[in-house]
């Protein structure tokens, strides 16, 4: 098994060179003078300039530049913030907490009411509740994140008044609070991954339930969620583990709306403020971060399949 | 295997002679294309220690009987008559009632030892998850009985099988743990859904003889469902033949072999390999295929394809009726084999040249020997 | 005894006709269903969202001539009112601008991008594709490595980005949906081109001497464009909600011009008093994309493109 994984460790590698690389390209997107739109328009001098161009290495040639950036980088030197001379990395390390926070509590809570779920429609598909199930996830797919942000807080907090419509209070200083705050935006995040989520367990439980061997566990006389959540669970699982590995980028996007919305101070709220405020070398540094976290992430989800499949872990596939 | 459950299970017995009895079984499955009647009308009895064979070709209904008698199958069939297992019917049982049959008292070997056991699960979970949901015994307790269990399977380091997972087994292995989870809580009847269908040959004869001496040790009824009739012929007490979803010859296996009635039957034997013949001698398989099971023909359902076919057996269907002095021997035949009326008819399609086949008639006799 | 396969002799391995049904007796009589009649249901469905989608499009092309309010002149004494007021079908907003005219105009930015961007996409990834599964080589493993790599960002992540970088006009923005897309196309229609490759009147039309582009754009072209175009519907309505995020976040095409995003984001400060203003937006993006899902799904079962081998 180790060898597999380490085996895809030089694969990984070079997606990581290459996604470093497009996000450094980034900056020479700007049309015009980067440093003049880094700078702003306002009473700027030549030596200004002339410092700037130095400070950001922008006289070199790019594949110096690109690499003593990427040296940065490695070490944890993402730049500086321009508004507030903030390190980046600084800034991601304060923000990451609540952004992690909410993407777990969305994924746990979408596993925790998706394997029930999921299964459950399998066992009885076609009868109501499976209906039910495929019409509401069909017209959930169709309502964008916002909108059913929006939605939650006309419920919850206008109409209801049970959750605050936005603000965050840290898990170190209320619990309570803290998961109040963290209730709905992870419920907005959530209810999307539950309906992609289920759709996949759904029919690879419905396969998983037509093998001979849950006939066999069946005929053992073992009771229903026995044969559903010991014996068809786990073979039903792979699918679904590649979905949640590929859609942490929804997840990660879906953070980005959540936390504009809500008014979280996590990564995604950092991203779209910094864009806000044209604090280029911010967006560069937390491109890079939620990019390359993300390649890493979905690199450890495919190494789980090893763990998950016996017939993989010893190398008889 | 532990004495204890041994005794138990036997104690509880011995008031019923007979283990099952069924009466007129029928399984209907609603398709879209109508009512497909894959058992149709099934009568037998089975006593406890006993081992009864019943063999058909696919699509005979074999298999859906033997689930039918588990009620192993899915919600929407439609099954009618009764099926008195140790004096309880299991039709009109609930599910939860049937969970503590199923696995307990009832056991199942399924045909595919590469699909029926869990491909994720190692093998000591499988074993004694039924030992620890139906006799409550402790975790340890139930390793002690696996270990037992495999042992007397002929399973080698048994020990060391439990922490194995499905695949690191042969398929032969993989049979045998399956009758060990099907042995594990001492059921008084197994079910053995061609067991060695996906086998090599060379385990065959291994995984029949061990069913076999554990049905015998245990006392159990046994019953064998298999398309070839050499499996069933020096391993049971009695025979069943099925077709179209119906008993068409029912005999002790003995009397089957010496006195075929049914012309399935013996199409049947003759479809069975032998010793004798040369390596190259072609087998004789039976023309056409069984009817559909949606649109039964009106009379005798091997009918279309049975060299003794006359008039009468488009028309009529035979009754299940005992030879005469042998009430155990039962067919379904107007123009039997062997009798006189058969021969006339087999002579006339002869000369009628609808004959494209010759029987052997030393082939009856030989497979017994 | 004779070879292991005579065992079972011809006619008695003979399909089995009864079929032991091979399932558990629970819930999985799915299978043999009854799709004659879901087809039927679909049918009603399936035409109100082409009705729908066709209203939407007839707006977005006529929106300049039909009789409505100007779209952007405030009117702050008649604002935020109710949907059914006078001379205001669907009320006003926090400006008192009509909601209807809004949205008739709004929805050109949505169409525009959302058509014009899977078509460039398409177009784009369509040639990408054949030409990469029709040569092979090196070309191909670079890009398919680079489509590893343009997918290891998040799309709403890569999106706000270069949108922060490049700028924001419709070109730009509909540019970079197109960019960003191209990777899903290329892939389909490299998979398609693979198995076309190998059957007999490519491999005859490559062996007869004919030249590449013919062979590309006369044999395997015919065989990619639909599933390509199958998926294209599915992507209008992404693309759809992903310009809806960003114009909610104020980063598409630039006030004053309406944008559905950005009357939902407007209608929020008034969630509490004029509840309408966010949602008779909401409602009209949510029917367009549930449509467009909806006409997708039923084409792309129609013609039987399967997501498996991409």
């Amino acid at each position: 098994m180790a060898r597999q994984i380490l085996g895809r460790i030089p694969q990984l590698i070079l997606t990581l060179l290459a996604v470093s690389f497009l996000t450094f390209m980034l900056l020479s997107l700007i049309p015009g003078d980067p440093v003049l739109s880094i700078l702003g328009t306002d009473n700027i001098t030549e030596e200004m300039i002339q410092q700037k161009r130095e400070e950001l290495g922008l006289n070199d040639p790019l594949p110096v530049r690109y690499a003593s950036w990427l040296g940065d980088a490695v070490r944890g030197d993402f730049g500086r913030s321009q508004r507030t001379q903030q390190p980046v990395m600084d800034a991601i390390k304060e923000r990451l907490p609540v952004t992690v926070e909410i993407g777990l509590l969305a994924l746990t809570g979408a596993l925790l009411i998706t394997i029930p779920l999921g299964s459950y429609t399998a066992f009885r598909a076609n009868g109501i509740a499976d209906r039910v199930t495929t019409t509401v996830s069909f017209a959930l797919r169709s309502v964008p994140g916002f909108v059913l942000a929006l939605l939650m807080i006309y419920i919850f907090a206008v109409w209801l008044r049970l959750l605050p419509a936005t603000g965050w209070t840290r898990l170190t200083v209320d619990p309570v609070r803290n998961l109040r705050s963290a209730l709905m935006p992870a419920l907005v995040l959530g209810l999307a991954e539950v309906t992609a989520y289920t759709r996949v367990l759904r029919s690879d439980m419905i396969a998983t339930l037509q093998q001979d061997f849950i006939i066999m566990a069946k005929a053992k006389g073992l009771p229903n969620w026995r044969i559903l959540f010991k014996h068809a669970l786990r073979p039903s699982m792979f699918s679904l583990m590649t979905v949640v590995g590929l859609n942490i980028a929804a997840l990660v996007g879906g953070a980005l709306i959540v936390e504009t919305i809500f008014a979280l101070p996590g990564i995604g709220r950092l991203l779209v403020d910094s864009i806000y405020q044209r604090d280029l070398v911010m967006v560069q540094g937390v491109v890079l971060f939620i990019a390359s976290s993300y390649v890493i992430v979905n690199f450890l989800v495919d190494t789980l399949y090893t763990v998950l499949d016996p017939r993989i872990r010893h190398g008889r596939a | 295997m532990s004495e204890s459950l041994l005794e138990r299970s036997s104690a509880r017995s011995s008031e019923h002679e007979q283990l099952l009895q069924v009466q007129d079984l029928k399984t209907y499955f609603p398709t879209p294309r109508g009512l497909v009647k894959a058992v149709d009308g099934v009568s037998f009895e089975l006593e406890r220690g006993k081992t009864l064979g019943i063999v058909g070709e696919s699509g005979s209904g074999k298999s859906v009987l033997s689930r039918s008698i588990m009620r192993l199958l899915p919600r929407k069939t439609e099954l009618h008559g009764q099926v008195m297992f140790d004096g309880r019917d299991l039709t009109n049982m609930k599910q939860a009632e049937l969970r503590d049959v199923w696995g307990a008292e009832i056991a199942m070997v399924f045909q595919d030892p590469m699909t029926s056991l869990n491909p994720v699960m190692r093998i000591g979970p499988q074993i004694t998850e039924s030992i620890r949901h139906h006799l409550g015994v402790n975790k340890a307790e139930a390793r002690e009985t696996a270990i037992a269990l495999l042992t007397s399977v002929g399973i080698p380091e048994p020990i060391r099988r439990l922490k194995e997972y499905p695949h690191q087994l042969s398929g032969g292995m993989r049979q045998r743990v399956t009758i060990a989870i099907a042995l594990a809580c001492g059921p008084r009847l197994l079910i053995a859904d061609e067991p060695t269908t996906a086998l090599d040959v060379t385990v065959q004869a291994q995984i029949l003889d061990l069913l076999k001496v554990q049905q015998s040790e245990r006392f159990m009824g046994m019953i064998l469902v298999t398309h070839d009739l050499g499996v069933v012929a020096g391993r049971t007490d009695d025979i069943a033949v099925m077709y179209a979803g119906k008993i068409v010859e029912q005999a002790p296996t003995d009397e089957l072999f010496a006195d075929v009635k049914m012309p399935y039957t013996e199409a049947l034997l003759q479809s069975i390999p032998r010793l004798s013949n040369h390596s190259h001698t072609r087998l004789q398989s039976i023309k056409g295929r069984p009817p559909d099971l949606v649109n039964l023909p009106k009379g005798c359902r091997f009918a279309a394809r049975c060299p003794y076919v006359q008039d009468k057996c488009l028309a009529e269907e035979p009754p299940l009726i005992p030879i005469t002095g042998k009430p155990d021997h039962l067919y379904r035949c107007w123009f039997p084999v062997g009798t006189a009326a058969g021969e006339a008819a087999l002579e006339s399609n002869r000369a009628a040249g609808k004959i494209d086949h010759e029987i052997d008639p030393a082939a009856a006799g030989e497979i017994i020997a | 005894m004779a070879a292991p396969e005579t065992l079972t002799t011809g006619s008695l391995a003979a399909p089995d006709p009864a079929g032991v049904p091979n399932e558990a007796e629970d819930g999985l009589e799915n299978v043999a269903g009854s799709p004659r009649k879901r087809r039927k249901k679909r049918g009603v469905i399936f035409w109100l969202s082409v009705f729908w989608l066709l209203t939407i499009l007839f707006c977005a092309i006529t929106a300049s001539w039909l009789p409505l309010p100007d779209e952007i002149q405030a009117d702050v004494a008649g604002k935020l009112q109710r949907p059914g007021a006078e001379g205001h079908l669907l009320g006003t907003d926090g400006l008192g601008r009509d909601i209807l005219a809004r949205l008739v105009h709004g929805s050109r930015v949505s169409i525009i991008i959302g058509f014009a961007s899977v078509g460039m996409g398409i177009t784009a990834g369509c040639v990408l594709g054949m030409v990469v599964g029709y040569f092979r080589g090196w070309l191909e493993r670079f890009v398919l490595f680079y489509i590893d790599v343009q997918l290891a960002y998040p799309f709403l992540v890569v999106l706000l980005a270069l949108i922060a970088f490049v700028g924001q006009s419709l070109l730009i923005i509909t540019m970079v949906f197109a960019l960003l897309s191209i990777p899903l196309y290329t892939r389909v229609a490299r998979a398609n081109t693979l198995s076309v490759s190998q059957r007999e009147y490519v491999m005859a039309a490559r062996a007869l001497g004919a030249k590449p582009a013919r062979v590309i754009f006369r044999e395997i072209l015919p065989n990619v464009a639909l599933p390509v175009l199958a998926f294209g519907l599915l992507a209008v309505g992404s693309i759809i909600v992903a310009e809806g995020t960003l114009s909610y976040l104020g980063l598409s095409v630039p006030q004053p011009t309406p944008t559905w995003g950005s009357m939902i984001a407007e209608g929020r400060r008034y969630l509490q008093d004029a509840p309408h203003v966010a949602a008779v937006p909401s409602l009209v993006m949510c029917l367009t994309v549930l449509s467009l899902t909806f006409v997708g799904d039923s084409l792309r079962a129609l013609f039987d493109v399967r997501e498996s081998g991409i």
